[in-house]
């Protein structure tokens, strides 16, 4: 017999097995080996026999509703739905005889008799199941008439943004009610009413008033014209179809963009993509729209100063005049003068280039990416102690961990689609520790999901939290021993344990600083020293300190003395949160590291890089991304290509970075809008959007993931075209002919992407590094037998408290989040409908301090800290802690870095976001920041001489 | 760049290794850090410092590191 191969474009109507016992049956007088636990329906599939379905969808647990797939099964009574009906060996089924023939065309005649017949009119015919059954049963006539009573004329859901509930064409099958429970763990829908009555419902309310998150699950599932995308209603089905990946999170979220011709008219997530399988959020799955918004900028500008208006230019010009600018400016004020940062949201072959161009073309090292302000302290502290700067797992390791230890992190706005996998390991009963100041959703707002221990830690203390869970495991005698003797440094282990044995360290005496009772943090490090296999998952809230790679260190020392590293499961895992941190920092845009954490003063490493790039290379770390800007203020920083990135919104303390930027003489912005960095800038090159490009991302689990161009750039060129001609005008030709051959030239240099190349990368969807001889598949899990860097290495994390206190003036704490309809700076989803769930950033603040304040919910307040002072709405609610403020930063006009400080992370200068004294009060008017904002920014955006909306506010 | 911020990122570096039971070895982290981390203006920013200025407001740990160890 042939071997079976799985076919990702089947629809084998129920989920796989992973049992490893074969069961052999005969289908249709086919004979078919399948795993243990498939049903026959899924068997039949694997057979090549598409039994008949509507209710049954392989991404969904059997429901048995529709009796469509009732098969006849030797020595068995009756006709079983096949769907439910779990294979064994020896059974012999027949899908195909007059009986279930008649039995079928008799269903579909009920389902028909309460179905608009406009098939040729309906947004999805020709990709309707329901049509499609009716043709594969041989439906000729309906015997019931239509005159019946029905529900032909339920009124239209249409508050959704992207997509409509149109009731007269369900069949309440309820593959949209299962999608959103099992796949994306809402529970927002259900069915309610019985027998004729029984309809999909969103709670009884509109779908936007509902608890749906807009996840696109349901429609995904939905078999009819029922729940579908406005954009094919609009457009039509569309004609073919490019695998790329998502460019929102550090999920890394697989998606056909389905097209017609150069027009997307439609994201649906891939099936077999390895991050996501088939899931989605409301941003990869429906906000591309800024794709083709007409705030985008394609044609190149140049201008003298900051307050002249821009003028267009053709290509030529623009890169002329830009190299000029950086060739004068290096001559008159020296080749450090000079620098560039990329983004995480360029591909990695443009942050290659990028940092190519730097290091080769400037002769310095002055580059830096983004991930200096989010996960810098993660490449520091994962590197120490375990040896690689990456996360150790893949997500689906999640399924087997029994303990799900969440700190600083919010999954379900931050990293949806990964948060949903996470839910359904909770829902069958994996526990969950979580440390975070605020109430997240997963504390106790998730259906079937409830924190089993929530730390609130105050804001600012993740150092002094990781050593009292550290004092509890090695005190009462929880380290698992022969684990540190055989995998780590015995010496390093010895000076870690006596450390955080000292009784300052114990949850006791740090129960006043941590703001937790010493007994709630013991039992919860118990739990995670004790309760199996034992999972970290962690973002920017550990990160964004003053000692954030500290706590990084804290958390690898954790998982070391606890032997939860090296299977699957357990791990140490780090979510990234921009769609190409991880890249980013893997292709070398750290300005003391070459390609693969290699440093730049390794003689050997650049000795490689030389000899491949034909230019001498320094061996001196360059500047940071603060450190840019700091010398800026001085005078000597006087040039800047900043890729893909926008400091002034996204960096710390808005008015330092501003200022910084004033004090250079050419600031070269490449971007697909006028971002607020772009205000400041002396040349602009318009960027290509994820869809107009060719490159690689790699997510938060190290898995490279191919972005696969669908159209034309409509700037005229893909962003590493824009780089290398760059490039060619500072004397410096670079020969790429496509993206390929740039990730040909990073595996070439770099051991870890040895064996990626496109041609691989198409032949298995995806890869996760290190790919190499060893692995040439790829690497799911690391450090299973030994550490990248040998022996794991433990470090003593002391608690030194920050230096931004709150007192009398500035009593309260701001920490910063995002959630789930936005992302990052915004410049995204807000050019798309995902406005209709975040209008504006409000300050969360509790109701006491609210109280205090005579403040109410709505009302203008002012934040006012050392740095600066903005004003926002407040939102009274006691998700925060009292003396703790929060608020979001995804609208400019916000100035949420307005008021943030300079204080950073003191391994990496990553910002100290997290942890800011304020003092809110009442207002009546904006801060002038914000009045000023408004001003320079209409200005700017009018000297771009483009009819953009004004930006707002107030 | 301000020397006043350079004492403030060269001082959390002290504050970090602080703790450590070997001091001398501690030093000779310190000074890595900063030779891995820091461009050479900033490095020598300090140094210059800690030469002519006697390191004030430094770490005194920090002070020994760059005296000892920092590469110029």
């Amino acid at each position: 017999m042939d071997e079976i191969k799985y076919n990702p474009n089947v629809d084998y109507g129920t989920p796989g097995s992973q049992s490893t016992k074969q069961v052999t049956l005969i289908v249709d007088d086919r004979q078919i080996t399948v795993p243990e636990g498939v049903s026959v329906m899924h068997a039949a599939a694997v057979a090549g026999v598409m039994v008949p379905k509507l209710c049954a969808t392989d991404s969904l647990e059997p429901f048995g509703s529709c009796r469509l797939c009732l098969v006849e099964i030797e020595g068995r009574r009756g006709y079983p739905a096949s769907c439910t009906t779990p294979v064994a060996e020896g059974l012999v089924v027949h899908t195909q005889t007059p009986k279930l023939a008649d039995i079928r065309r008799g269903t579909m005649e009920l389902y028909i008799s309460d179905h608009p017949l406009d098939c040729l009119t309906c947004a999805t015919n020709g990709d309707c199941e329901l049509q499609d059954m009716a043709g594969a049963v041989g439906l000729r006539e309906v015997r019931y008439g239509y005159d019946g009573e029905n529900h032909l004329k339920a009124a239209k859901d249409e508050t959704n943004p992207y997509f409509t509930f149109d009731p007269s064409k369900c069949i309440v099958c309820s593959r949209c009610v299962r999608a959103c429970e099992e796949t994306q763990g809402t529970f927002a829908l259900t069915i309610s009413g019985r027998g004729f009555e029984s309809k999909v419902s969103a709670g009884n309310k509109d779908f936007m008033d509902s608890e749906c998150v807009s996840c696109g699950a349901c429609v995904q599932a939905c078999p009819t014209a029922t729940l579908i995308e406005k954009t094919i209603i609009e457009a039509g089905t569309p004609e073919h179809s490019v695998t790329t990946t998502c460019a929102y999170c550090g999920v890394g979220c697989s998606f056909d963009a389905e097209m017609k011709g150069e027009e997307v008219v439609r994201m649906t997530p891939s099936k077999q993509g390895g991050a996501n399988h088939g899931h989605s959020c409301v941003k990869g799955r429906f906000a591309w729209g800024y794709a083709t918004h007409k705030d985008r900028i394609t044609t190149p500008m140049i201008r003298k100063s900051i307050s002249d208006p821009w003028q267009q230019v053709g290509w030529d010009e623009a890169i002329s005049y830009a190299a000029s600018e950086l060739t004068r400016i290096q001559k008159q004020h020296g080749s450090d003068a000079i620098g560039g940062i990329t983004s995480s949201r360029c591909t990695n072959e443009e942050v290659y280039v990028t940092q190519k161009l730097i290091r080769a073309v400037f002769g310095v090292n002055n580059v830096d990416t983004c991930a200096r302000v989010c996960h810098s302290p993660t490449g520091y502290g994962l590197k120490q102690t375990l040896g690689e700067s990456a996360g150790t797992q893949t997500f689906d390791s999640v399924m087997y961990s029994d303990v799900i230890f969440i700190i600083g992190s919010n999954p379900t706005d931050g990293h949806p689609v990964f948060a949903s996998q996470m839910k359904r390991r909770l829902r069958d009963g994996a526990k969950l520790i979580i440390a975070d100041p605020r109430e997240i959703d997963l504390v106790a707002n998730t259906p079937h999901v409830r924190a089993d221990y929530h730390l609130k830690l105050r804001p600012g203390t993740n150092v002094a939290l990781v050593s009292a869970i550290s004092h509890v495991i090695v005190t009462e005698g929880l380290v698992q021993e022969d684990f540190v003797k055989e995998r780590c440094e015995w010496d390093s282990f010895i000076a870690w344990r006596d450390f955080v044995a000292k009784p300052e360290n114990s949850p006791e005496a740090l129960a006043a600083e941590l703001g937790i009772e010493p007994e709630t943090l013991r039992a919860a490090a118990r739990l995670y020293a004790t309760g199996g296999n034992a999972a970290i998952y962690y973002g920017l809230g550990v990160t964004e300190h003053s000692q954030g790679s500290t706590t990084v260190m804290g958390i690898a020392n954790l998982a070391m003395a606890t032997a939860n590293i090296g299977r699957e499961g357990v791990g140490v895992n780090p979510l990234r949160g921009q769609n190409n941190v991880q890249g980013s920092c893997d292709m070398g845009s750290m300005p003391h590291e070459f390609p693969g954490y290699r440093h730049v003063a390794d003689d050997a490493t650049r000795a490689l890089f030389e000899s491949a790039w034909g230019r001498p290379l320094s061996k001196e770390p360059g500047l940071r991304i603060p450190n840019m800007l700091d010398m800026a203020l001085e005078g000597g920083f006087k040039a800047l290509y900043c890729v893909g990135e926008d400091i002034v919104q996204s960096d710390p303390n808005t008015q330092h970075v501003t200022h910084a930027l004033e004090n250079m003489e050419c600031v070269i912005v490449q971007d697909l809008f006028l971002n607020e960095t772009a205000m400041f800038a002396h040349v602009f090159f318009p960027g290509a959007s994820f869809l107009e490009k060719s490159g690689t991302f790699t997510n938060a689990e190290r898995r490279i993931s191919p972005v696969r161009r669908v159209m034309k750039p409509k700037n005229g060129y893909e962003d590493w075209e824009v780089t290398a001609k760059l490039s060619e005008a500072l004397g410096y030709p670079m020969q790429y002919t496509h993206a390929s051959e740039i990730m040909d030239e990073i595996a070439a240099l770099t051991p870890t992407f040895k064996g990626v190349s496109f041609k691989k990368l198409d032949e298995l969807g995806s890869i996760q590094w290190p790919c190499n001889d060893e692995h040439p598949e790829g690497t799911p899990i690391m450090h299973i037998d030994e550490f990248v860097r040998g022996k794991g290495k433990f470090f003593v994390t002391q608690y030194v408290p920050t230096t931004e206190k709150v007192n009398a003036k500035f009593p309260l704490i701001l920490t910063t989040g995002r959630i789930l309809s936005q992302y990052n700076v915004g410049a995204q989803t807000r050019r798309t409908k995902n406005t209709a769930w975040h209008q504006e950033d409000l300050l969360e603040i509790h109701p006491h301090d609210a109280e205090d304040r005579g403040i109410k919910e709505g009302d203008w307040v002012g934040i006012s800290s050392r740095a600066g002072e903005t004003v926002l709405r407040a939102k009274v609610t006691e998700r925060v802690q009292v003396g703790v403020v929060y608020t979001t930063f995804h609208h400019p006009e916000s100035g949420a870095n307005v008021i943030t400080t300079d204080n950073s992370d003191w391994a990496t200068n990553c910002p100290e976001y997290k942890v800011t004294a304020v003092q809110i009060t009442r207002v009546s008017q904006l801060s002038d920041w914000q009045k000023h904002y408004k001003t320079f920014s209409e200005a700017q955006i009018a000297f771009a001489n483009k009819k953009v909306d004004a930006v707002k506010v107030g | 760049m301000d020397i006043q911020r350079l004492i403030i990122m060269a001082n959390q570096i002290g504050d970090f290794y602080e703790s450590y039971p070997d001091q001398s070895h501690a030093q000779v982290d310190i000074a890595e850090h900063l030779n891995k981390f820091w461009a050479l203006p900033m490095r020598k920013q300090i140094a210059q410092y800690v030469g002519e200025q006697g390191g004030a407001g430094l770490h005194q740990q920090v002070q020994v590191a760059i005296k000892n160890h920092l590469h110029l």
